[in-house]
């Protein structure tokens, strides 16, 4: 740490670089190591303070229910509830929701992945005509709210049958414009030159996307599935309007409806709570580089 | 690419080829088009069509003209949903921009635990929506809550109600979203912050400039693609709204949180008014729309 207090740093706004010789040197350095700490003070405070609803989360799930609302607020609980953890799924089908939320969580990031890295394919390697406005088409859904046209949607999967089944998820969501558009982003920076010497080596342009393209773009392949798997597994509006039945039901909507039902069960509400955000606090831990990255992509491209 | 190589030279070979190319480009395209023009293309244009006729679960669609609008303008309910979105919006955009571009200049330096802040912050945004809304409806409680007994500890008497209070449930949907999607646009911003050259801090800090002359004449100045972007991105989100607020406050209390898309919902899917509701998503549709276009004419105005 303290070889890189002296040198400057890119973009570094606030700190007083070292380097810059000018008199009296130690002073400066007595300033910025103090600045350092108040700085670290303050990261550490507003940190604590953007955490603090998962702690109070999770303690509360450790807590019997009279003891989550006390005054003042316990943040250690008195007797840690483990046993919440074990109660839960005996008092709502949380099996069946968690295999719910997987089962479309995979297939729908299964989906999107391949159809929408193969489409991406069509758009930044073949040249055809009508490419670039079918392109705009695809971009310009983007812009437009879904919720303005879910209507619609719907009317199509009452007439398909549809309402109340996992496929109109599945149909809903595996064939977003968003996937498209980020792999195509990608594709781009991969050179045209690649493509052109494997196409003089007679490899079929399926050949080229299987086995050039796609090697070379994992980390957005990772961006993506990992995005898609976090979005479907958080979402609530989709199986809100289109699951009636119990055993369909996601974990979301699972929760939501257990809170609905037993309000007063604040923490075995928090129990629950808590096991609806750890699968993606493992998944996003796991491939955190590529959420940065995906995140960045898809908004500075 | 293949349109380009030495072997496209005769005019017949050229057409052959590029045959060829359309035939692998759709190909190519076509799984994911076909889902994507049959349920988002294709409902996007039908609220276009629907928004003109009268058509519900019963009846069979008729061509009524501005029917629907003339009953949306006259409907209290759609005024006080355009009037609580946009009161979302005003909140809800600013103060995820400050928020995230204070974050942002404070994490964009090499110091220990900087890794750790930009986790935990970026974390609330892909948190599930239903956790985040249990949680702060809980640290809402206007009792013995979190919020209001560190209120009452700074010495606020009476604090609000939050999600009971007619006038103070949009401010508590606001806090929640804020804390929500800062992470994300915090993000944005560290990216646009790496591109920001060192030697020009360097410079100003030779000439003697003050760090806050250099977060206001170098830092800002080169980070208006990113503000653009990110304005652009929050104002979308935030007229979209929808399953903050249904999980949290689902509209209420009263009609004090209810927002256009659950308006939207309401009357398209669970009173099954395709047309009315289709006007309606017209409006939202505009809005966004609105917004893009005014901004990036702005945009434009000062690049020149």
């Amino acid at each position: 740490m303290t070889a890189t207090a002296t040198t400057p740093q890119r973009g570094d706004g606030s700190r007083t670089g070292a380097t810059t010789a000018r008199p009296p040197a130690s002073r400066r350095r007595g300033t910025a190591v103090a600045g350092r700490i108040a700085l670290h003070v303050l990261l550490t405070v507003l940190g604590l303070a953007v955490m603090v609803p998962f702690l109070w989360m999770v303690t509360s799930s450790l807590k019997l229910d009279s003891q989550v609302f006390t005054v003042p607020i316990r943040w250690i609980p008195e007797e840690f509830h483990w046993d919440n953890y074990t109660r839960i799924w005996d008092r709502i089908p949380l099996t069946t929701y968690l295999k719910n939320s997987l089962y479309l969580s995979v297939v729908i990031t299964a989906l999107q992945v391949l159809t929408g890295s193969f489409a991406a394919y069509g758009f930044a390697k073949v040249r055809f005509p009508g490419r670039d406005a079918l392109f705009i088409a695809y971009v310009a859904t983007i812009a437009v709210p879904w919720q303005a046209y879910m209507v619609p949607q719907y009317i199509i999967m009452e007439k398909a049958g549809l309402v109340n089944t996992h496929l109109s998820l599945i149909l809903l969501q595996a064939f977003g414009a968003f996937g498209v558009f980020l792999m195509r982003q990608y594709y781009l920076t991969i050179p045209d030159e690649l493509c052109e010497a494997a196409r003089v080596d007679g490899l079929s342009e399926y050949g080229i996307w299987a086995r050039v393209v796609l090697p070379l773009s994992k980390p957005a392949l990772a961006s993506l599935a990992l995005l898609t798997f976090v979005n479907t597994w958080n979402d609530y509006m989709g199986p809100f309007i289109y699951l009636t039945s119990n055993d369909l039901w996601t974990v979301q909507i699972g929760l939501r409806s257990f809170v609905g039902v037993y309000d007063a069960e604040y923490a075995m509400i928090m129990t629950g709570s808590v096991l609806s955000v750890l699968p993606i606090l493992t998944v996003f831990l796991l491939g955190q580089r590529y959420f940065v990255q995906g995140v960045a992509t898809t908004g500075l491209k | 690419m293949v349109s380009t190589t030495a072997s496209a030279s005769t005019p017949r070979t050229r057409s052959r080829l590029r045959r060829r190319n359309t035939l692998a480009g759709w190909s190519f395209i076509l799984p994911n088009f076909i889902g994507f023009a049959a349920l988002t293309l294709v409902p996007v244009v039908a609220t276009m069509a629907l928004a003109f006729m009268k058509w519900n679960s019963y009846s069979t669609p008729e061509w009524v003209g501005l029917d629907n609008f003339r009953r949306m303008v006259d409907n209290a309910n759609f005024w006080t949903a355009l009037y609580n979105t946009t009161y979302y919006a005003v909140g809800h955009v600013p103060l995820t921009l400050v928020a995230a571009l204070g974050f942002a200049v404070l994490l964009n330096r090499k110091l220990r635990g900087v890794r750790f802040f930009r986790t935990a912050l970026f974390f609330p945004y892909i948190t599930s929506l239903v956790a985040v809304a249990v949680v702060w409806n809980m640290l809402f409680s206007p009792d013995a809550g979190p919020v209001n007994q560190f209120l009452r500890a700074v010495g606020v008497d009476s604090p609000p109600g939050w999600t009971t209070s007619t006038t103070w449930a949009m401010p508590a949907l606001i806090i929640t979203s804020v804390w929500r999607d800062m992470g994300y646009y915090m993000v944005l911003y560290l990216a646009g912050l790496q591109t920001i050259p060192g030697e020009l801090y360097e410079a100003a800090k030779m000439d003697g400039a003050s760090p806050w002359q250099r977060f206001r004449h170098i830092t800002l100045p080169s980070l208006r693609p990113t503000t653009f972007f990110v304005l652009i991105m929050l104002t979308i989100s935030s007229f979209k709204v929808f399953d903050l607020v249904q999980v949290m406050t689902e509209g209420g209390p009263g009609r004090s949180t209810l927002v256009l898309s659950q308006l939207i919902f309401r009357e398209g899917i669970e009173q099954g008014r395709f047309g009315y509701s289709s006007a309606i998503a017209m409006v939202l549709f505009v809005v966004v729309l609105l917004v893009t276009v005014v901004q990036f004419r702005l945009q434009q105005r000062k690049e020149r």
